[in-house]
């Protein structure tokens, strides 16, 4: 057991006790984590740093607006509802289209608008928010994901979770969802993790369920070797969020929608350590990598520089 | 640097609870272990007189201080008597006086003492030298049976103890010559008036001599009197030595009432006066007998003692007090071992509730009530409610399904379904509620993990919060507290890997694919 933990230090594999104590306490100071927990916020600070993120349709703060939902998508077909402060990926709710007053979810399922009402109502509610807070719905822009996700993609959208640490993109990776995960790209539910190459964007190989797979589990297609479009634009699209959320070890969530090109969904102040898995190294040897290159006055390109030398 | 501080922190919080802890052991003799029992004497002196209808005052010698044994209390029993207490140095007497007393007269004093363990007894620095007695102008019958006898030992003895103790041994021979046999004639062996012989011919050789009046504690003693013994003092120290024998020593247990010749009882206006004495002792809890002691010695150490809370404040705090060690587990489950568990306090929330219920029962009566109410919840969602309606409902519920148990139970002739408080109902709803939560957003699977990883280290909790020894030791040693802090510092410092670390990120522990490749290429080229 000793000579387990000694090999996954040499391998530089950084556990949750130490990304805690190391890092999130070192580099993420409290008051900043209001900037990525309030989904509203993050979205408008993202705009105004002028970083491409979906549409926000319409904000709900009280049952009474829940039940008129529907007029803040007249001539809208489908659309994402999600709760302000959630976590984990936790109350998003779908829709693919709509018809007859019914709404179809990815994967096919109809629901009518009073289970819709009840789902934004649970999030008002607080059922999915951080600690059970009373919280906001928001109601946005569905990506319509890439066609090149669409043989690694099970219901849901596949979305690139880069971790940036000190304005570095220090580590990524493909989230794709699966049967298991019901369409979200959330390891811990079951979404499988593919490691991406900084330096080139092509993907090598997989996590799914903290074991490393080479293809994906319902569609046995090899996940190492796909070119993910965009690359450089990615990259420095992460870089720059940074500089609207200082958090020092962040982790910024990214799709590629079919029409408008990147768009960043999120950002989380924890993200979690399956990156690692994922790429099939520790994180440790990057991160001081990046500790030894960066300066304080470093821009967001000089960083995606400092980012394409990581191995 | 950081780290350096916490070092340093937790060195200073180990060595404050730990050292305090070993005071408190080695000073106040607090037992480590729960249960052990010593003894409290009660020592009582019975005066009994005639009176003859006249004032009368009575003045009772009472036992001076000393290092053996720490006086834990006193009482002085005595009706319709006035009661004045003198000091005199480290004489103590009680005069009781009554402007008419007739007929027979009983009065008391009573005095629970503790014995201080003979490594603790810290002899009290002796006063002054005292100043050697003027040799006697013994009568002529008297003096040369005196002379000759002094003459005699002194030759065969090399210092006072050595011969005094020659010079007891020869007045206690039966067979010794009749001059040294006059010398005592007509005195009772072993009274107060044979000590004072004792003392008169000791004087001769100008030896400094005092009488002590003792009761050796035994239990179950009536109707004793004091022991008169001797005590020489030989230019340094005092040195008791039996009057009997002219063995050198002390009576086992020996409790010093009177030091010189002064009468232990003296009554002013009354007639066949005497006093009896009487033993008996008790077992106490060590850990009362340690406190009540520390607090007759006036200790600091136990100022903040739990002892002096009312008894059901008491009560609470032995709980209360093992939290913090519950607590300890949980982030020693999570921190070292990464059992996952809803919320961080939610085990030691449940282990509390087991506390009320017993441990098998407890888990039963959590596994049936969670699983019901959960089932119930889920057919709660479908019915669409608001939060926290809904979790009124489910704590509606969760009452009525206890309530439904305990009738049951007592249906049965079983007892334990009323060992239900108020606390176990709120926190059951919690658990259904986040379990249902976990259970929709993170699959069966998530949920049952964390369900039953709180379950277990509610069940660790409970183990060692309910342990008596360490309840035993967190109550009467709550420094201990500190080193329960300096263990959470500890782990909170901790960044090594978590157990089930190994084991997820166990794949990353062999060089990954694509390393693998570049070696090859490597030693290919």
């Amino acid at each position: 057991m000793l000579g387990l933990a000694r090999k996954l230090r040499k391998a530089g594999v950084v556990g949750l006790n130490a990304r805690n104590r190391g890092y999130i306490m070192h580099y993420n100071p409290r008051a900043l984590y209001e900037l990525v927990d309030d989904k509203v916020l993050t979205k408008r600070l993202a705009m105004q740093a002028q970083i491409a993120v979906p549409r926000l349709y319409g904000l709900i703060g009280t049952v009474h607006d829940a039940k008129f939902f529907q007029n803040m998508l007249t001539g809208i077909n489908d659309f994402v509802i999600k709760p302000a402060h959630g976590s984990g990926g936790n109350g998003i709710l779908v829709i693919a289209r709509r018809k007859n007053d019914l709404f179809y979810k990815p994967d096919g399922v109809a629901i009518d608008a009073g289970e819709v009402r009840h789902h934004i109502v649970n999030i008002l509610g607080g059922m999915y928010s951080l600690g059970g807070l009373p919280d906001q719905a928001i109601i946005e822009y569905r990506v319509h994901f890439d066609p090149i996700f669409n043989t690694l993609s099970y219901n849901g959208v596949p979305d690139i979770r880069m971790l940036v640490y000190r304005g570095v993109p220090t580590m990524a990776m493909l989230r794709l969802p699966t049967r298991q995960s019901d369409g979200r790209a959330n390891l811990h539910q079951g979404a499988v993790g593919v490691g991406i190459n900084l330096n080139t964007g092509q993907t090598t190989l997989g996590v799914y369920r903290n074991r490393r797979i080479f293809e994906h589990p319902d569609f046995d297609t090899r996940l190492s070797g796909w070119q993910i479009p965009g690359w450089e634009e990615l990259l420095l699209l992460s870089a720059r969020c940074y500089e609207f959320a200082p958090l020092g070890y962040l982790g910024v969530d990214l799709v590629l929608d079919a029409r408008l090109g990147p768009l960043m969904l999120e950002l989380n102040a924890r993200p979690g350590l399956n990156i690692q898995i994922a790429n099939g190294r520790g994180l440790a040897h990057r991160l001081r990598a990046v500790d030894a290159a960066i300066t304080d006055t470093a821009d967001a390109v000089q960083r995606v520089a400092i980012s394409k030398t990581l191995t | 640097m950081r780290n350096l501080h916490v070092y340093l922190l937790i060195l200073l919080l180990l060595i404050s609870g730990l050292g305090l802890m070993y005071l408190k052991v080695t000073r106040l003799g607090l037992p480590l272990q729960p249960g052990k029992e010593s003894y409290i004497w009660t020592v009582e002196a019975e005066v009994e007189f005639d009176g003859r209808s006249r004032s009368t005052s009575i003045q009772l010698q009472l036992p001076a201080e000393q290092p053996e044994f720490v006086k834990l209390d006193e009482y002085f029993i005595a009706r319709n008597y006035g009661l004045n207490i003198e000091t005199q140095g480290r004489k103590r007497s009680a005069e009781w006086s009554i402007r008419r007393a007739r007929g027979p007269q009983r009065l008391y004093y009573q005095a629970d003492l503790v014995e201080v363990p003979a490594a603790d007894v810290v002899p009290i620095a002796d006063e002054r030298t005292p100043r050697p007695p003027e040799k006697p102008e013994y009568p002529d019958a008297l003096a040369l049976a005196v002379e000759g006898l002094l003459n005699e030992v002194r030759s065969e003895s090399s210092d006072i103890f050595t011969f005094v103790s020659q010079l007891l041994v020869r007045l206690n021979n039966l067979t010794s010559g009749s001059e040294i046999q006059s010398i005592t004639k007509g005195i009772v062996p072993g009274t107060d008036a044979w000590v004072e012989r004792i003392r008169y011919v000791l004087a001769g050789a100008q030896i400094t001599t005092r009488m002590l009046q003792g009761l050796s504690l035994e239990d179950g003693k009536v109707n004793e009197s004091l022991v008169p013994w001797l005590e020489v003092h030989n230019g340094t120290r005092w040195e008791g030595f039996n009057p009997l024998t002219g063995d050198k020593g002390y009576p086992a247990n020996f409790l010093r009432w009177s030091v010189g010749s002064d009468p232990i009882l003296s009554v002013k206006n009354g007639k066949n006066e005497q006093v009896n004495f009487a033993v008996t002792r008790r077992p106490q809890a060590l850990t009362v007998i340690a406190h009540d002691r520390a607090e007759a010695m006036r200790s600091p150490l136990v100022a903040w003692s739990l002892f002096k809370l009312p008894i059901n404040t008491q009560y609470l705090y032995r709980i209360l007090i093992m939290v913090p060690l519950g607590a300890l587990v949980v982030v020693f489950m999570r921190i070292i071992i990464g059992i996952p568990t809803f919320g961080t306090f939610m085990p030691v929330l449940i282990a509390l509730a087991f506390r009320e219920t017993e441990l098998l029962w407890g888990i039963s009566l959590f596994l049936f009530i969670v699983g019901t109410g959960l089932l119930f919840r889920f057919y709660l969602n479908n019915l669409r409610l608001l939060l926290v309606p809904r979790l009124a409902a489910v704590l509606t519920l969760v009452v009525m399904l206890m309530l439904g148990i305990s009738l049951l139970s007592n249906e049965l002739g079983l007892v334990q379904g009323f060992s239900i408080a108020l606390f176990p109902i709120v926190i059951m709803t919690m658990v259904i509620e986040r379990m249902s939560i976990s259970w929709d957003e993170s699959g069966a699977l998530e949920a049952f993990k964390n369900g039953f990883g709180s379950l277990a280290v509610a069940v660790l909790g409970f183990l060692l919060m309910n342990y008596d020894q360490a309840q035993h030791l967190m109550f009467v040693f709550p420094e201990l507290l500190l080193v329960v802090l300096a263990l959470c510092l500890l782990l909170g410092s901790y960044t090594g890997y978590r157990l089930n670390e190994l084991f997820r990120f166990r794949d990353l522990a062999t060089a990954s694919v694509e390393d693998k490749e570049k070696e090859n290429a490597g030693t290919g080229a």
